[in-house]
């Protein structure tokens, strides 16, 4: 109770209308920004002073070995040593063609090159509505899967034939990373709503398929491809190893990617069936127009999610012989010259797929932005 | 006494009330059609359903003819929303028969679409496609079901938003509107697929008093142009204004049946009576 407040507040009644004033000095812009989440209060500012000075401290610490006293031409280990005391990046330089495309035959590398270059071409109208002519492009990201087939196996077209036991590298990471990806989305998609139909053998189906593929370690199935696989073909019949891996990982990834979009799927309220029903639309209608669209948005960090899980597990290739960065990586530091800087190297490899895996995350962050049509 | 701007709903039933006491007829009623068109469109036969082991709805008798608006109360969980769900089946029933349009109502998926087609559904949720824009989820079924061009589409649906005097939030998204607008909207993508029966499940349920009247003043705009209503309220004035039978279920049957006039001033069974002297009550 404040009686005197009470006392001068009651009646009063705005007489005129009064303008629009700017905000008091401190609470908007640069320095409002930094006040209200650098320094709020005592506790944020002392924060704030406490992670500047042990930025400083990481920062100034790890530059001297990083970049200062780093060696960037040498010829071995033992020449990067006489020259400074840090980082021998040398070791990157003289393998970076390994890294990129593995034992790829040196005359024809364009061929790759060529191929990741279109890649950005192929998903850029996929990803970005605002792609110019998009509707055209879309053709070309269709008919990309074959174009690369064709490019990087050859024998076809005047192109020297390419075993794929010689892609290795970034190359075959990006290979077995975004196959898996995109074939496992429509992939799951179709698992998730097998899942959830009327239809029994159709979902029993589907329950078996997820439960076995999310049942099981990847590095077992990927033993079975490399291995297991023979027993059941007919005998003498040739089935590529890299393809072989490519399905394995494209199953165990659709069958996470199916239980992640069941979850958006049974998010959506039953009267969005209920009206999408009564307008008159089919099944199909109703999944693809109505209840997809929104359960895919509301998914897409678990969608995220899986598909950086799986760009990593694709090193897991290594233990059936295939040469992904890890693997160039091994046999670089079995190179007598470059014995022991494996610091070096498997920074090198976690960068790469830091980068990868970070574009991932924020483009799906844009993407949630993008698609939020709620409060916006 | 409440100021009457605040509270239009309790001042309809006000009305409703003192008419049912003093049989006066309300001049701003529009003109009922009687029964209009003396064809039938919805033909309801010895039709029961069950949740389960629960008996939802018992023996349901009812034919439905062109033109005709049909108000249905009851208490809750009387089955009247599983009845009018029936119709269009998003609930299916087990024994007896619905006819609707000449077809009737069976696993037929082909029979199915085309009843859908022709009887538009307003639910008490809106359920519009928060993804869609008003435009887009007023197209959709033009688009796909009707295999409408777009441009046609869109100026159908802008006719039919500017009938619910929305137009001007044809791009925007469902939540950026009231609860009103969503129901407008909701009414106009439903026209849109221009039926010849509508089905409202307790349309203003979910409203606050204002905007309950700007759906209400859209249905009876809509009732004036001779559409075949089916509405499931607990709105007795717009029963008394709009409705040519008002319909009175209760558990799983529908017990009493009757124009507007009758069945407010006179009702027959003692379990119409408890119901009406409770919601007109207060």
């Amino acid at each position: 109770m404040a009686p005197q407040r009470s006392q001068s507040a009651r009646g009063y009644v705005a007489k005129v209308s009064l303008p629009a004033l700017p905000p008091p000095i401190g609470t908007s812009g640069l320095i409002g920004w930094l006040r209200q989440n650098l320094f709020y209060n005592l506790t944020n500012s002392l924060m704030t002073i406490f992670t500047v000075v042990l930025l400083w401290l990481l920062v100034s610490s790890a530059s001297g070995w990083f970049v200062i006293d780093a060696v960037m031409q040498a010829g071995s280990k033992q020449e990067c040593l006489k020259i400074d005391s840090g980082a021998c990046w040398a070791v990157i330089g003289k393998r970076i063609e390994q890294f990129m495309f593995g034992f790829y035959p040196e005359a024809e590398r364009w061929r790759p090159l060529v191929c990741f270059l279109l890649l950005f071409v192929a998903i850029g109208p996929l990803l970005l509505p605002s792609f110019p002519a998009r509707r055209q492009m879309l053709w070309f990201s269709a008919i990309y899967p074959v174009l690369t087939g064709v490019l990087l196996l050859g024998g076809a077209f005047g192109l020297p034939p390419v075993k794929t036991a010689l892609f290795g590298g970034f190359m075959l990471t990006l290979i077995v990373g975004v196959t898996g990806i995109a074939a496992s989305l429509p992939l799951g998609i179709l698992l998730a709503l097998g899942r959830q139909s009327k239809l029994l053998a159709v979902r029993t189906l589907s329950v078996m398929f997820i439960e076995f593929m999310r049942g099981v370690p990847l590095i077992t199935l990927l033993f079975v491809a490399s291995t297991m696989l023979n027993y059941f073909l007919p005998p003498g019949t040739h089935f590529d190893l890299l393809l072989r891996v490519l399905i394995m990982v494209t199953f165990f990834s659709a069958a996470y990617i199916a239980e992640v979009i069941r979850g958006g799927l049974q998010a959506i309220p039953a009267g969005q069936y209920e009206a999408a029903q009564s307008i008159g639309l089919n099944y199909w209608q109703t999944t693809r127009l109505v209840t997809l669209p929104q359960a895919l948005k509301i998914s897409i960090p678990g969608i995220v999610n899986t598909f950086i899980g799986l760009y990593k597990d694709t090193t897991l290739v290594i233990v059936i012989g295939l040469l992904d960065p890890l693997g160039i990586g091994r046999a670089a530091l079995a190179d007598a010259n470059w014995n022991g800087l494996s610091n070096e190297i498997y920074l090198f490899v976690a960068l790469f797929f830091f980068v990868s895996c970070f574009a991932m995350s924020r483009y799906s962050l844009w993407l949630e932005k993008r698609l939020a049509t709620e409060h916006r | 006494m409440t100021p009457p701007s605040a509270s239009k709903r309790t001042a309809r039933k006000t009305a409703a009330r003192s008419k049912a006491k003093n049989g006066v007829k309300e001049k701003t009623a529009p003109k009922r059609s009687g029964k209009a068109g003396n064809m039938s469109v919805i033909k309801i036969g010895q039709m029961n359903k069950w949740y389960g082991d629960f008996h939802v709805l018992r023996d349901i008798n009812l034919e439905v003819y062109e033109g005709e608006r049909i108000v249905i109360c009851g208490p809750s969980g009387s089955g009247k929303s599983t009845l009018i769900r029936c119709i269009n089946r998003l609930e299916v029933h087990h024994k007896g028969c619905i006819i609707v349009n000449n077809t009737e109502l069976t696993s037929d998926l082909k029979n199915l679409e085309t009843i859908r087609k022709n009887v538009g559904m307003v639910f008490q949720s809106f359920n519009l496609f928060p993804h869609l824009t008003v435009l887009e989820n007023c197209t959709l079924g033009p688009i796909w079901v009707h295999k409408m061009p777009q441009a046609e589409a869109e100026a159908l649906a802008m006719e039919y938003l500017e009938r619910v005097r929305i137009p001007e939030q044809a791009g925007k998204y469902p939540g950026q509107l009231s609860g009103g607008q969503q129901q407008r909207v909701a009414i106009a993508r439903s026209l849109c697929m221009k039926p010849n029966i509508m089905l409202f499940d307790e349309p203003t349920s979910a409203l606050d008093p204002e905007m309950i009247k700007e759906v209400l003043d859209t249905m009876i705009e809509l009732a004036e142009t001779g559409m075949t209503m089916l509405v499931v309220t607990h709105e007795m004035g717009f029963a008394n204004k709009v409705a040519d039978r008002v319909i009175f279920m209760d558990e799983g049957q529908i017990v009493e049946q009757n124009e507007p006039e009758a069945f407010f001033n006179n009702p027959q069974s003692d379990r119409t009576k408890s119901f009406l002297s409770q919601i007109l009550g207060h």
